[in-house]
């Protein structure tokens, strides 16, 4: 403290001794009461170290008397979160997929779950809102390779397609280029064909009987005989306008010659039943649904 | 006006004290103009805020009956025939720029009549006084009383005075939860032990703070807390009507006798007898005669107390008044009296509180009990079909704010040949899907929009959802685009 004893001359009050551009500053005291509470505030924070978790330490820091921990009323927050949602989805659990789309509330439900699971787990490769990518079918069209009702939405989830699991979809794309069942000529012409089923332009020394030919021999058995596909062998249909691999030429020739077998991994065992159940309502309500 | 203060007045010990202890106030009783305005305000205020809660509204099955109810589980407001929902704090927004501004426009035309009058810490400290001066007697029996020792009969008075400033701001926290809950029903479960705790919590702590902030902090809140007396300094102008002594009619003070000697040599005597009457009655214990200060809360009990004064020594009362520097200064010039209640800032302020209140007043008339919005699905935008169609996805968010269940038709208008589809909807006709709307609540809908493909359409076309309560006609809509892939 500095030693002074100053009295400003107008107002005849007793100063801090601090002066700025040659403004004095009074002194004037403060309540008591305010000042009583300030002290009252670092007794308080003192209590509060002891009390409270406080002080880094150099391994860990001090736990308090209460051993406090934000980490532990998180964890029981989640626990009371799951308790919570179990409960609500036990209805749904309950429910016949059919139900749950008739009921608005169960649906909102079923639909909210869906959609994050869908995040979390079918996002990768179907992109966020199920729009998919090359190879990757797209959820919100009427295209279903293996069906699009509700109880086959459900089926490919739980057992996927070429999973490996015992009840999974099979079917195959055989490569007839590679494996030497067709010869390179024949290949372009049943690709042309197939173009010339959804409308699209065709080569123009194209030769359509043969084509047509080719395509009955080889093809036909799982497209069947008007290319319209098959839901149990996951044959696609040749004659719409959506295309998993694309439609071009070179692309259908590339897929003729390889093959294809696109994987959906199966759910089950790694979903539990009910979250699959909404996730084939919230999949079938991206609108592709049949 | 800032006359000097002689330095023994003042503690000058080295670097002077860390604190003060406060001086205790015993503001004295007076009656007269501005007490009675005081206490009709009072019964005002008090009445409102203490039954204002178990007013009934009749508002229809499942909706609550209370005219003033904040319903935070079912997050809805209600005041009298205005239910609002949480989309609409905005209102509130709006109630408090109206309140500002009306505290602006108080403070232009009359300084802190605010502070004086209607602020809540005055209002409940001066029933607090009048509570004490009921039990313990005026300002000179508590003075001699606390000078003296503790009697018996002192300390009765002591705990009879705490027990009803307890029981009042028992009420007062009781009265503040009754505003969340159904009132009765919250009465009732509070004095069967079966109300939510946070209804407890609740009053505890309004009882704690009314007990503490009305019975013992007092003016000190309005001196020291409240930052409205730093606010109030900065928007007042010269013109401002505050409580004022008239220096320039009551200077030089002088007693009855002296002032007719003094007039008798032909001499200016003042109109102030120096009785300390103003001093005395004052809330927050200061001398109105050294001018407009920080701790004025405007009350006009000074005003009371001189007038009575000067009326007993047969002079014109008014010597403590409502009046403003300008006219002193004009008094004292010899000019007239000038009172300018309407000038540039008061128009403004009272412009802009019609504008502010006509804006919420067509708002609150004009909004929609039926309402709906659209969310365009953004992954994807559009979805080609295998037929070569194109459909787009929306989710339409649908508000029924009446208070009964109804049923909701929707159509589209926009792409040609479009076709609706609504998950989860009915449909009576076909392509009309049909909804029913729970009452007081907003519906998630998706919505598919298909159109079959026109090469020449454009990239993307407006679309209009439109929904129609099929019992009352009430139709609302929202525009959103149809765009192709
Ligand atoms: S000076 Fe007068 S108006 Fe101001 S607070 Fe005191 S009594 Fe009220
Ligand atoms: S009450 Fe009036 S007369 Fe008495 S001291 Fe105050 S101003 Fe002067």
């Amino acid at each position: 403290m500095s030693e002074h004893n100053d009295i400003d001359g107008v107002s005849g009050r007793s100063t801090t001794g601090h002066e700025w551009d040659g403004i004095k500053e009074l002194n004037t005291p403060l309540p008591r009461w305010w000042v009583l509470t300030f002290y009252a505030t670092i007794i308080w924070a003192i209590g509060y170290w002891v009390v409270y978790p406080a002080w880094p330490l150099v391994s860990g820091y001090t736990t308090g008397l209460f051993q406090y921990s934000t980490r532990a009323s998180v964890a029981t927050d989640l626990a009371d979160l799951e308790k919570l949602r179990g409960e609500k989805m036990a209805v749904l659990g309950n429910a016949s997929l059919a139900d749950i789309e008739k009921d608005p509330a169960l649906l909102a439900l079923a639909r909210a779950r869906g959609k994050t699971v869908f995040a979390d787990n079918c996002a990768p490769c179907h992109g966020s809102g199920g729009a998919g990518a090359k190879g990757y079918p797209n959820l919100n069209d009427d295209d279903w390779l293996w069906g699009g009702s509700l109880d086959q939405i459900m089926q490919t989830i739980q057992f996927g397609a070429r999973s490996g699991h015992a009840k999974t979809h099979e079917g195959q794309m055989l490569a007839f280029g590679r494996d030497g069942v067709l010869k390179q000529d024949e290949i372009v012409t049943v690709a042309n064909y197939v173009r010339s089923l959804s409308g699209l332009s065709t080569a123009p020394k194209f030769d359509a009987a043969a084509g047509k030919k080719v395509f009955a021999e080889n093809c036909a058995s799982c497209h069947g005989d008007n290319g319209k596909g098959n839901p149990e062998l996951g044959a696609p249909n040749l004659t719409d306008q959506i295309w998993l691999y694309g439609y071009d030429e070179e692309t259908l020739v590339e897929t003729i010659t390889n093959g294809r077998a696109g994987v959906m991994p199966a759910w089950v065992g790694r979903l539990d039943p009910v979250t699959v159940k909404a996730l084939a309502v919230y999949v079938h309500s991206l609108g592709g649904g049949k | 006006m800032n006359k000097p203060v002689s330095p023994d007045e003042f503690i000058t010990d080295e670097d002077g004290p860390l604190y003060a202890a406060r001086k205790k106030v015993y503001p004295q009783s007076v009656s007269g103009r501005f007490r009675s305005i005081k206490w009709r305000l009072m019964a005002v205020c008090l009445g409102v805020y203490y039954l204002l809660p178990f007013v009934r509204w009749h508002r229809g099955l499942g909706a609550p009956n209370q005219a003033v109810l904040i319903d935070f589980p079912n997050r809805r407001f209600y005041l009298l025939f205005i239910e609002l929902w949480p989309q609409e704090v905005y209102y509130f927004t709006g109630l408090l720029v109206l309140a500002a501004l009306i505290l602006f426009l108080m403070n232009a035309l009359g300084g802190r009549i605010w502070c004086g009058y209607l602020c809540p810490q005055t209002v409940w400290t001066d029933l607090f006084y009048a509570v004490e001066r009921l039990v313990e007697g005026d300002r000179r029996a508590q003075m001699k009383a606390d000078a003296g020792p503790m009697t018996v009969k002192r300390a009765g008075r002591r705990v009879l005075k705490h027990a009803i400033w307890l029981m009042i701001a028992w009420w007062t926290g009781g009265a503040w939860v009754l505003y969340f809950a159904d009132a009765p029903t919250l009465v009732r479960d509070l004095a069967t032990f079966q109300a939510p705790a946070i209804a407890y919590i609740w009053i505890a702590s309004l009882t704690a703070s009314t007990y503490f902030l009305a019975g013992y902090m007092r003016e000190q809140v309005c001196v020291y807390m409240c930052p409205w007396p730093r606010i109030q300094a900065a928007l007042t102008d010269e013109w401002a009507l505050n409580v004022t002594y008239k220096y320039d009619r009551g200077d030089p003070r002088c007693s009855v006798k002296k002032a007719v000697d003094i007039r008798a040599l032909g001499e200016k005597a003042g109109d102030c007898i120096d009785c300390n009457q103003c001093v005395a009655v004052c809330p927050t214990g200061i001398d109105i005669r050294d001018g407009a200060q920080l701790d004025c809360i405007q009350c006009g009990l000074c005003i009371d107390a001189c007038d009575a004064v000067m009326t007993k020594v047969g002079r014109k009362a008014g010597l403590i008044g409502y009046d403003n520097d300008i006219n002193i200064q004009h008094r004292l010039a010899g000019k007239k009296e000038i009172f300018k209640p309407v000038r540039a800032r008061t128009v403004v302020y009272a412009s802009l509180i019609t504008v502010v209140c006509a804006v919420m007043l067509y708002a609150l008339m004009s909004r929609t009990l039926l309402d709906v919005n659209v969310l365009h699905d953004r992954n994807p935008v559009a979805v080609r079909l295998s037929d070569g169609g194109i459909r787009n996805g929306y989710t339409l968010r649908l508000l029924n704010k009446r208070g009964f269940d109804r049923v909701i038709a929707i159509d589209v208008d926009g792409p040609p040949d479009a076709k609706l589809h609504v998950i989860g909807a009915d449909s009576v006709t076909p392509d009309r899907p049909m909804i029913v709307l729970a009452r007081d609540t907003t519906t998630e809908l998706r919505v598919l929009v298909t159109a079959p493909i026109d090469e020449k359409a454009e990239k993307s076309v407006p679309i209009i959802f439109r929904i129609t309560d099929i019992g009352l006609g009430e139709v609302a809509s929202a525009t959103d685009h149809f765009v192709l892939p």
